[in-house]
């Protein structure tokens, strides 16, 4: 059995104008795992994630993380669980690169900051970008930084908020290649149904604040009642399979379709 | 979009451009220092003592020959420079412009238009040369360091030399999200140019009044999202940064003939 990374339970939260954005969370990730958090607007995901590194915290229900109680250990585990916001022009701050992803390892008080810089850029791709900056930098190339920003913290956890929100179909494939590459236990809160079958293994559908479903990719998302009463659309293959071609072997992946439909025939 | 007005051409290579920005930073503010308390030419004694009057005049030019050779070595594009440079003279000349008139002393020239008596006095006259050439130097050296020197390295030099870490943090900051909010506005715009025909002015200025207030309230909202960046990865209210600047012979070289052209021209001449 796979190490408890996070652990949730019955967590509310209501933010200070009255809006009641978690009512009754319980949910654990184990280690190594890639989870999607779907959910229409307003659902209440962005709001979880802010919980997994104590930024909001809640009276009402407990957060552990990586064993920890977040509220008593808030430094060690910022430093363990890697945020990456949606819009990269928050996530970056400094006026060049290099300061950028530095600042996390600087602040937590790490050594050989100038190694951990470069290797973080390499593994996103992006070595020899650290003069640049972020101004001038493509949108994709920005989404690319903020990740390297929260690894050259050699995080146990990456967090990701929407990461393929507003990127062109081109940077799009690159980061589902990248996230696909860490090994790291991965969570995301995302609209991107198409992305979240390629990346996740486990998806959660939160809605109004509650849980909806709990399960593996392939049994939520291939589930189009649940997904279109929360909100949500089953992706384009799952709809094709099961509308178009009446079929019950339901595939994710387009090789896995192809598969598939190859062994249909024959 | 792409903009550079602040730092333009900072990512050219010259000699200069490599220097250390804390060089740079004690250079040219030395410079603006020799300038500003260099005792302008007496006009009211051109008469009796020519020479000496030359001799003050000279040292302003050479103190802009001193500025100019940096600025050549640089090869920044002299068009831009004094261009750029010449952006200052309007407000100078708008306060400058009526001292020659008010100040008393001897007089160098009188007018008269209809009712109205003009003197011009020498320490007038001295006066406006006074505040026009230094001001016009003190800008090229402040252009001369800041074409030369990419902002962030600039805001790192005034840090290592003792600048408060906060108000370093504001300005980077600024200088970071200028462009953020530059962007922001260009595409309010937009909006409201896609929507808006004809109409009066009084609703027009409503218009650039809501795209201020929504602009606040955006900047606002920012502020909140990166500090929680800024918290998620550690920041604790201490600013952090890595000191990787080094003070090599050429850096010094260049501030010590630097400086010693300066006190040459201040003293000697």
């Amino acid at each position: 059995m796979a190490k408890k990374v996070v652990a949730i339970k019955d967590l509310e939260y209501t933010y200070p104008d009255g809006t009641r954005a978690l009512r009754g969370v319980s949910l654990d990730i184990f280690e190594g795992e890639s989870v999607a958090l779907i959910g229409p607007n307003g659902a209440g995901k962005s709001t979880l994630l802010l919980h997994l590194n104590g930024i909001l915290q809640s009276d009402r229900g407990d957060v552990e993380v990586l064993g920890m109680n977040v509220e008593e250990n808030i430094r060690e585990i910022r430093s363990k669980v890697g945020m990456v916001f949606q819009d990269p022009d928050d996530q970056l701050f400094m006026p060049t690169v290099f300061d950028d992803v530095a600042f996390g390892p600087i602040n937590m008080g790490f050594s050989e900051v100038k190694e951990k810089v470069r290797r973080a850029l390499k593994q996103v791709g992006m070595s020899g970008y650290e003069r640049r900056a972020p101004h001038h930098l493509s949108f994709g190339e920005k989404k690319r930084i903020s990740i390297a920003t929260v690894l050259s913290m050699e995080p146990e956890i990456l967090v990701l908020d929407e990461p393929t929100s507003n990127v062109d179909p081109h940077a799009r494939r690159g980061l589902i290649e990248l996230l696909n590459g860490f090994d790291v236990t991965k969570i995301m809160a995302t609209h991107d149904i198409e992305m979240v079958s390629e990346t996740c293994d486990r998806a959660i559908v939160l809605f109004d604040g509650k849980i909806a479903a709990n399960g593996d990719v392939e049994e939520v998302l291939t589930n189009s009642e649940l997904l279109e009463s929360h909100g949500l659309e089953a992706p384009i293959l799952v709809r094709l399979f099961r509308e178009v071609m009446h079929r019950d072997d339901i595939p994710l992946r387009l090789d896995d379709a192809i598969e598939r439909q190859k062994r249909y025939k024959i | 979009m792409k903009h550079d007005f602040i730092d333009k051409y900072a990512e050219l290579d010259s000699v200069i451009h490599r220097l250390d920005p804390r060089i740079k930073i004690i250079s040219f503010f030395s410079f603006i220092f020799f300038v500003i308390s260099t005792q302008p030419p007496r006009f009211s004694i051109i008469f009796a003592q020519p020479s000496e009057v030359l001799m003050g005049s000279l040292k302003f030019l050479f103190y802009f020959l001193l500025i100019f050779s940096v600025i050549l070595v640089s090869k920044v594009p002299l068009r831009f420079v004094f261009k750029r440079s010449l952006v200052i003279i309007p407000f100078v000349l708008l306060i400058a412009i009526f001292i020659p008139f008010l100040k008393e002393g001897e007089i160098a020239g009188s007018y008269s238009f209809a009712s109205l008596h003009l003197n011009v006095t020498y320490t007038g006259l001295e006066t406006l040369f006074n505040v026009l050439s230094k001001s016009w130097l003190s800008v090229l050296s402040m252009l001369a360091l800041a074409s030369t020197t990419k902002f962030p390295r600039l805001l790192k030099g005034f840090e290592k030399l003792g600048m408060p870490r906060v108000m370093v943090m504001i300005v980077s900051f600024m200088y970071r999200y200028v462009f953020v909010l530059g962007d922001e506005v260009m595409r309010m715009k937009c909006a409201r140019d896609a929507r808006s025909f004809g109409g009066n002015s009084k609703w027009h200025i409503k218009t650039v009044g809501n795209i201020i207030g929504t602009l606040f309230v955006r900047t606002y909202e920012r502020g909140e999202r990166v500090y929680v960046a800024m918290v998620s990865r550690g920041f604790s209210g201490k600013i952090k940064i890595l000191d990787d600047l080094h003070v090599r012979k050429l850096d010094l070289c260049f501030m010590i003939s630097f400086l010693t052209f300066l006190t040459m021209i201040w003293a000697v001449l």
